[in-house]
């Protein structure tokens, strides 16, 4: 296990210095003077050539490549325009909040999703299987923030039981996560149920049943620990949909993450601030595949001695 | 000996993909305590669904439709789940063919044994860990404590197959089910297997229900034997009868379809294999009269229009054909 991480966290670093160079290329390429863009809309010529200087932009693009990535491994992202320095402590200072969100649609995912595939699958065909099935397709159709904006419609503006934007206390929690979650929900509750009516076929069922357990024994003592192993695969892959989804949840309820700081920074054209969170995702979601993989080996006893 | 399972008259109906259809009629089986009763026959025989109907595990599109299955002065037949839940494991043991999927992989194989006594026993944790170990041992499973913490994929398939043995045995039922228990192993271990099974029958002496389709395994280990054919018994008898001189034609065909090695001063010619000609038909589309007669070489217009009923012979012998392997007579 010990040696399994250390490989795991090793390859971070490099996959982290893949995304830097991409992404330094993409904004190279992407139309506008970076130099103008900081020096402001009123700066004169002499003041933007002056600004070019300072960030280094006049240097030959072999010399800004290596400056730019020898500047982020030791936590200096570039110039953000929208915060005149470094976006680092800044995107690091909204992190928490992201988290928090995440954290919450996860733990709604599991708490609600699991057990509405298993409970769709122990009633194959019959009408609560029809009920949460056709309620999985509706979620599965329509795009989140569609959801986010009719629980602010209903549950805030005309029942008024919830705020509807701001992260002042856990009761904000529930739309923005309800609303982050809801597909996730719906893709889990669907997968676990298929999962759950394959296991119910398998032998190892019928061995428990011919033990005189009862139905709701063996699908709690027997049948979960094997519907867990592929739906913690699920839920892991699909955390990258969750931090993408965050970027338009957290700007509809204002939720002060690093999704709505994104938004701030492709309006604002701040490349440094743009390029600092993506890499700040994709870090993310390298270390919850991280996560992931050691927890699949935790339910898996077939791949802990491998 | 006392009776200890009377099935009369079962009979099986499956309904599926809009088809309506019988896979065990009229099926009458007894067995007396201690005793090993073979339940022989090709795949789609009925045989394995007349076992899931004993342990009520018919899958949900089949019903038991007439017949009693009497054990221990009720009617299994005519449980409902819970009382039926409570003979399971309890009063009968099962085993399966597939020693490899029929254990759960995500759990030790321990808990998985010692959840049986837990349940029937009412075992405290550790009274059924030392339940467990003495059980494994009983199977002969080397070193029974190390194992009882092993994952099924850390053992290889007779000690597998030795676990479902000890999980179907732990609470000495009085009726034990093998389904094929070692079709699936190679052939040193089915040796073993089969001799750990006549050991233990002389050890705790249950009643017996083996379903093969291999009739060596029949001679080494069943006292009597019950064959069916598309859903019915066609012939039944004391197990060294039948290896003797079978009645029904069918039987007949079934262990001239079976490699014997002889050896000693009788050793001669290896002799011939003949397979039975045709397959068994579907049970939706029986001939009329016997079901065998269109496989069947002794085949006349009688069995062809009339079905034989199961009619008893001399030495407790049943044969269900109109020309058996025997002068009778009343036979035409």
């Amino acid at each position: 296990m010990i040696r399994f991480l250390g490989q795991r966290l090793v390859t971070i670093p490099f996959v982290a210095l893949g995304v830097v160079t991409i992404l330094f290329f993409i904004f190279k390429a992407v139309p506008g003077d970076p130099a103008a863009l900081a020096a402001g809309a009123t700066a004169t010529q002499a003041e933007i050539e002056a600004t070019r200087v300072r960030l280094g932009l006049d240097q030959p693009l072999v010399v800004q490549y290596v400056n730019h990535v020898l500047g982020v491994f030791v936590g200096d992202f570039g110039y953000s325009t929208t915060f005149r320095g470094n976006p680092l402590p800044h995107i690091l200072a909204r992190v928490p909040a992201t988290l928090e969100l995440a954290g919450a649609a996860i733990a709604l995912t599991i708490l609600v999703g699991i057990p509405a595939g298993i409970a769709a699958a122990s009633a194959h065909n019959r009408w609560p299987d029809v009920a949460i099935s056709l309620t999985v397709i509706g979620l599965l159709a329509v795009p989140n923030f569609w959801i986010g904006m009719l629980l602010i419609a209903f549950l805030s503006v005309q029942w008024g039981l919830l705020p509807s934007f701001g992260n002042a206390g856990p009761l904000a929690l529930v739309i923005p996560s309800l609303a982050l979650a809801a597909r996730l929900i719906a893709l889990v509750a669907r997968m676990t149920r298929g999962i759950v009516i394959e296991e119910l076929r398998k032998d190892y069922v019928r061995t428990a049943r011919a033990k005189g357990m009862r139905r709701g024994a063996i699908l709690v003592r027997h049948v979960l620990r094997n519907v867990m192993i592929p739906t913690v695969t699920i839920i892991g892959l699909q955390t990258g949909y969750l931090l993408g989804g965050s970027v338009v949840i957290e700007r509809l309820s204002a939720w002060p993450g690093i999704g709505d700081l994104l938004l701030t920074g492709v309006s604002n054209r701040d490349f440094a601030l743009v390029q600092g969170i993506t890499l700040v995702f994709v870090v993310g979601f390298l270390l919850i595949n991280l996560i992931v993989e050691v927890l699949y080996r935790f339910i898996n006893p077939r791949l802990r001695y491998a | 000996m006392s009776r200890v399972l009377d099935i009369e008259g079962l009979t099986v109906g499956f309904e599926t993909g809009g088809r309506r259809f019988d896979a065990v009629r009229e099926v009458d089986l007894a067995l007396d305590g201690g005793e090993v009763l073979a339940l022989v026959g090709e795949s789609g025989s009925g045989k394995s669904v007349t076992a899931l109907a004993v342990m009520g595990l018919l899958p949900e599109v089949a019903e038991i439709t007439a017949g009693t299955i009497r054990f221990e002065d009720r009617d299994l037949a005519r449980l409902g789940e819970a009382e039926m839940a409570a003979v399971r494991g309890a009063r009968i043991g099962l085993i399966f063919q597939e020693p490899m999927t029929s254990l759960n992989p995500t759990m030790r194989v321990g808990p998985q044994v010692a959840e049986v006594l837990r349940l029937h026993k009412r075992a405290g944790a550790a009274a059924a860990r030392r339940a467990v170990e003495e059980l494994f041992a009983l199977v002969r499973i080397p070193d029974p404590a190390a194992r009882y913490d092993d994952f099924p994929h850390q053992m290889s398939g007779g000690m597998r197959q030795r676990v479902v043995i000890a999980l179907a045995l732990a609470c000495r039922p009085a009726l034990l089910i093998a389904d094929e228990p070692t079709t699936a192993l190679d052939v040193t271990t089915q040796a073993q297997i089969l001799e750990l099974f006549r050991d233990l029958q002389r050890e705790i002496g249950q009643a017996t229900i083996l379903i093969t389709h291999d009739l060596a395994v029949v001679a080494e280990t069943a006292h009597r034997v019950a064959v069916m054919y598309a859903g019915r018994i066609v012939e039944e008898s004391a197990s060294e009868a039948l290896f003797a001189g079978a009645l029904h034609p069918y039987t007949r065909g079934l262990l001239r379809s079976i490699p014997v090695v002889r050896t000693g001063p009788a050793a001669g010619h290896p002799r011939r294999l003949v397979e039975i000609p045709g397959t068994v038909p579907p049970p939706w589309d029986l001939p009329q009269g016997c079901a065998f007669a269109p496989r069947c070489p002794r085949a006349s217009a009688r069995c062809r229009a009339e079905r034989p009923p199961l009619m008893p012979f001399d030495g407790g012998r049943r044969a269900a054909c109109w020309h058996p392997h025997v002068e009778r007579e009343d036979a035409a």
